[in-house]
């Protein structure tokens, strides 16, 4: 889950990290209102979860609340990428002596996050790594013991930095680590942190990622402090009601998992797939025989006979779908009979025979000899583990275009 | 929205034999040993609850639970 | 003989009075496997298929009377952590999680946790490892009698990200006559309890195992983690890997995305065929169909 800079920047100060004294508006009016409280130079930077803010106008720099205000007004109607800004940042312009970089990542080969400090803030990370690696100090923390000072103190020490910026640049990295790993966080950055001409050290940006499967356990610091909804997913992309409906089925039972995705598929055979891998290389197996997929879809675990008839039930709603071929590689914990009853369940409930709409099933594994009953005693072509996943992908796209001529 | 029934039981169907049926405390243990709800503890014995028929899992712990015969679990798909 | 597991491994099932636990048991027992135990807090005195359910692991190494070897945790990802540093504070030293969506940072305490206590996790996301005929821990290869069909003793050790891979790569093993000396689903999360390279010692010390096989995907760092090894260690196994979905080099993948500073941290990612290229300068061999697997083998082992 991504989240605006306004709202990372409330979360870092949540955390006790020094922040400016911005405010978050919505209206050219509340720009300029701020922009007095402040008293001084300000910058306004649209709030959009995109990059390139600066390049697209989006960053405007205003020395009288009634510049302020414009820029705002401006910036409120400006597109970037495509999206519109939930509002404008108004942040007073910094007298800003040196820039800082602090973060923490996953390291996933340590499997411990990963503390980074730079005395080279306000560029790109990685080109500073690349060209600089003695200004890029890091360090791993334990995800057991609590977060030490010294562990962000010699992070920072390593890149040379010493006197009263380190011990003040320390506890804001140290902050950084434990709300990392206090709030479930996939990337937690300052860029720049800045040293002010008073000696202060204060986040000028900041930027946040926190991990989906973590959203549900961290409802206190998402609608409590950040007031964000509970659909407020913030995807990349805007999902299909197709993508939308799955995903739904999907959260409502916590047995099995479905995926469905069918951004630039339009065909007319829907695929019931999976698992992970299995569905890679059965997508890929249609297309290059001549099959037009309708959808690309993934279902795994351990689904209820619901979840399997969901998945089954969307796909064959979708505009154009004229068959599904319901494939998987030899499953260990789905079980052949569930989503034989699912697959069907979906056909009867939609007043389609059977027979007629599956154009091959084969899902060889766990509970196949019962999953073949029922396959049988629906007329429902199946194949076993000795037919390929490229020759079952073959089967069900010769059934479809022998059905359309 | 297209409208698509909710069929209930086409797969699997579950019967319970008298006296078992009305057997209170028989209830509360198919209650407690069914992993998908098809049974549900009332004060008049065991109600089948036929929108959870299809998870049917086979396990068999119902039919483990009750004296012997009591639980047929029958499979639609073979008859 | 085996990796990990062997005919006298004990272990429980947490969770077990659950669904998938519930099916899971059945096949682990009916498979051979000796489960001793199983955990649902409030449901101790209950059975399982003739399994005793505990409220505690204490309990079930105190029923058993002496330590108990492993465990399969299908405990939902909100008390996965909870059920698993309890599982190792009592003394268990295998881990199977089969749990999926637990929180990372959850899955990393737990991976630092067993590290400190001398266990291994296996997962999480994962379908279990299995040593064909004798035993498994986990629904990998399903009831026992399909999962003879894909999995007869033999010299090949699987490794995979994907659990339904791991059964249709070693179907391909088996069909060919070759076998598998034991088959482990990794899992397929960011951060997993052992990665390729840190199973291969289990494998380099077992007599039965003579050449590996893994499954790999475009993406991801754990096979070049695999390729540094081998060449670090001098192994004596001929390693081949399985490539799924290259096509799909440039689109979306499920896979680990740690932002923009995510590559210094892990360096930047291959593309598949560079990926490719650094497997095969290790000595790895690399195929995209299931069927080329075993002659891939064979001419590995023979060279």
């Amino acid at each position: 889950m991504r989240f605006y800079e306004y709202e990372a920047r409330e979360i870092v100060e949540l955390a006790g990290i020094p922040v400016t004294k911005y405010g978050f508006c919505q209206t050219a009016d509340e720009a300029r209102k701020v922009a007095e409280e402040i008293g001084g130079p300000t910058v306004i930077k649209s709030q959009v979860l995109t990059g390139g803010r600066m390049k697209a106008g989006g960053v405007q720099f205003a020395d009288t609340p009634e510049e302020a205000a414009e820029h705002a007004a401006n910036i409120l109607e400006l597109e970037i990428n495509g999206l519109k800004p939930v509002g404008v940042l108004v942040d007073p312009k910094a007298e800003i002596k040196q820039e800082y970089y602090a973060g923490v990542v996953w390291d996933g080969t340590a499997k411990k996050p990963l503390m980074l400090f730079s005395d080279m803030g306000g560029i790109d990370i990685e080109q500073v790594a690349e060209e600089h690696p003695d200004h890029v100090g890091r360090g791993h923390i334990s995800n057991l013991l609590p977060v030490g000072d010294f562990e962000a103190k010699q992070v920072i020490a390593a890149t040379g930095v010493t006197g009263s910026q380190l011990n003040r640049a320390t506890p804001v990295l140290a902050k950084l680590a434990r709300l990392f790993r206090d709030n479930d966080m996939l990337l937690a950055e300052i860029n720049p942190l800045a040293e002010l001409t008073d000696g202060s050290f204060v986040a000028l940006d900041a930027h946040m990622e926190m991990e989906d499967e973590a959203v549900g356990r961290q409802k206190n610091l998402l609608r409590k402090e950040l007031g964000i909804a509970e659909d407020d997913t913030r995807d990349n992309y805007v999902p299909s009601q197709f993508e939308k409906n799955v995903k739904a089925i999907d959260a409502a039972d916590h047995r099995g998992v479905i995926q469905g995705k069918d951004h630039g598929f339009k065909g007319n055979l829907g695929l019931v797939i999976g698992a992970g891998g299995g569905s890679l290389t059965l997508t890929d197996a249609v297309r290059n025989q001549g099959g037009r997929p309708a959808n690309y879809s993934e279902i795994g675990g351990n689904p209820s006979v619901a979840k399997a008839c969901g998945l089954a039930t969307e796909v064959l709603q979708k505009d154009g779908v004229e068959k599904i071929a319901v494939m998987m590689s030899i499953v260990s914990n789905t079980r052949v009979d569930i989503v034989a009853r699912g697959v069907i369940k979906a056909c009867l409930e939609l007043g389609r025979d059977p027979a007629e709409t599956i154009a091959i099933f084969r899902i060889p594994g766990a509970w196949e000899d019962e999953g073949s009953k029922i396959l049988d005693h629906y007329g429902v072509e199946y194949c076993d583990r000795t037919v390929s996943l490229w020759d079952a992908a073959g089967r069900a796209v010769a059934k479809i275009q022998g059905a359309s001529t | 929205m297209s409208a698509t029934e909710s069929m209930d039981s086409v797969f699997i169907d579950v019967e319970i034999a008298e006296p078992a049926a009305s057997d209170v405390d028989l209830a509360k243990k198919l209650e407690e040993v069914c992993p998908v709800n098809i049974f549900k503890a009332t004060d008049s014995g065991t109600e089948i609850v036929s929108g959870q028929l299809d998870e049917c899992v086979l396990c068999e712990l119902c039919v483990e639970a009750a004296p012997t015969g009591a639980v047929t679990i029958i499979k639609k798909y073979e008859q | 003989m085996s990796i990990l597991l062997d005919k006298d491994t004990t272990f429980i099932v947490q969770g077990i009075t659950g669904r998938e636990a519930i099916n899971l048991t059945r096949e682990c027992l009916d498979y051979g496997s000796k489960i001793v135990g199983g955990v649902t807090p409030g449901r101790k005195g209950r059975e399982v298929h003739g399994v005793p359910v505990f409220d505690t692991v204490a309990q079930a190494v105190e029923n058993h009377g002496e330590p108990i070897d492993g465990s399969v945790v299908t405990v939902p990802p909100g008390f996965t952590k909870d059920a698993v540093i309890e599982a190792i504070a009592n003394g268990i030293k295998l881990l199977v999680i089969v749990t999926e969506r637990i929180p990372r940072g959850d899955v990393a305490e737990m991976v630092e946790f067993a590290n400190t206590h001398g266990a291994r996790i296996i997962g999480p996301n994962c379908l279990g490892l299995i040593v064909p005929g004798v035993c498994k821990m986990g629904g990998i290869g399903g009831p026992a009698k399909d999962a003879a069909k894909s999995y007869e003793p033999g010299i090949v050790g699987v490794m995979s990200r994907s659990g339904g891979m791991t059964t249709e790569i070693s179907s391909s093993l088996t069909a060919a006559g070759l076998g598998v000396s034991t088959a482990v689903s990794i899992g397929g999360d960011a951060i997993i309890g052992s990665t390729y390279a840190e199973l291969m010692p289990y494998f380099e010390a077992d007599e039965q195992t003579k050449a590996i096989v893994i499954y790999t995907e475009p993406g991801g760092r754990m096979e070049a983690q695999l390729a540094e090894w081998k060449k670090e260690n001098n192994s004596r196994l001929p390693i081949v890997a399985f490539m799924a979905g290259k096509f799909m080099d440039d689109e979306e993948m499920q896979g680990m995305s740690f932002g923009h500073a995510g590559t210094i941290v892990e360096g930047k990612e291959d593309s598949a065929n560079e990926k490719i290229k650094r497997l095969e300068e290790a000595g790895i061999k690399v195929v995209e169909r299931i069927d080329e697997i075993p002659d891939a083998v064979k001419e590995r082992i023979e060279g």
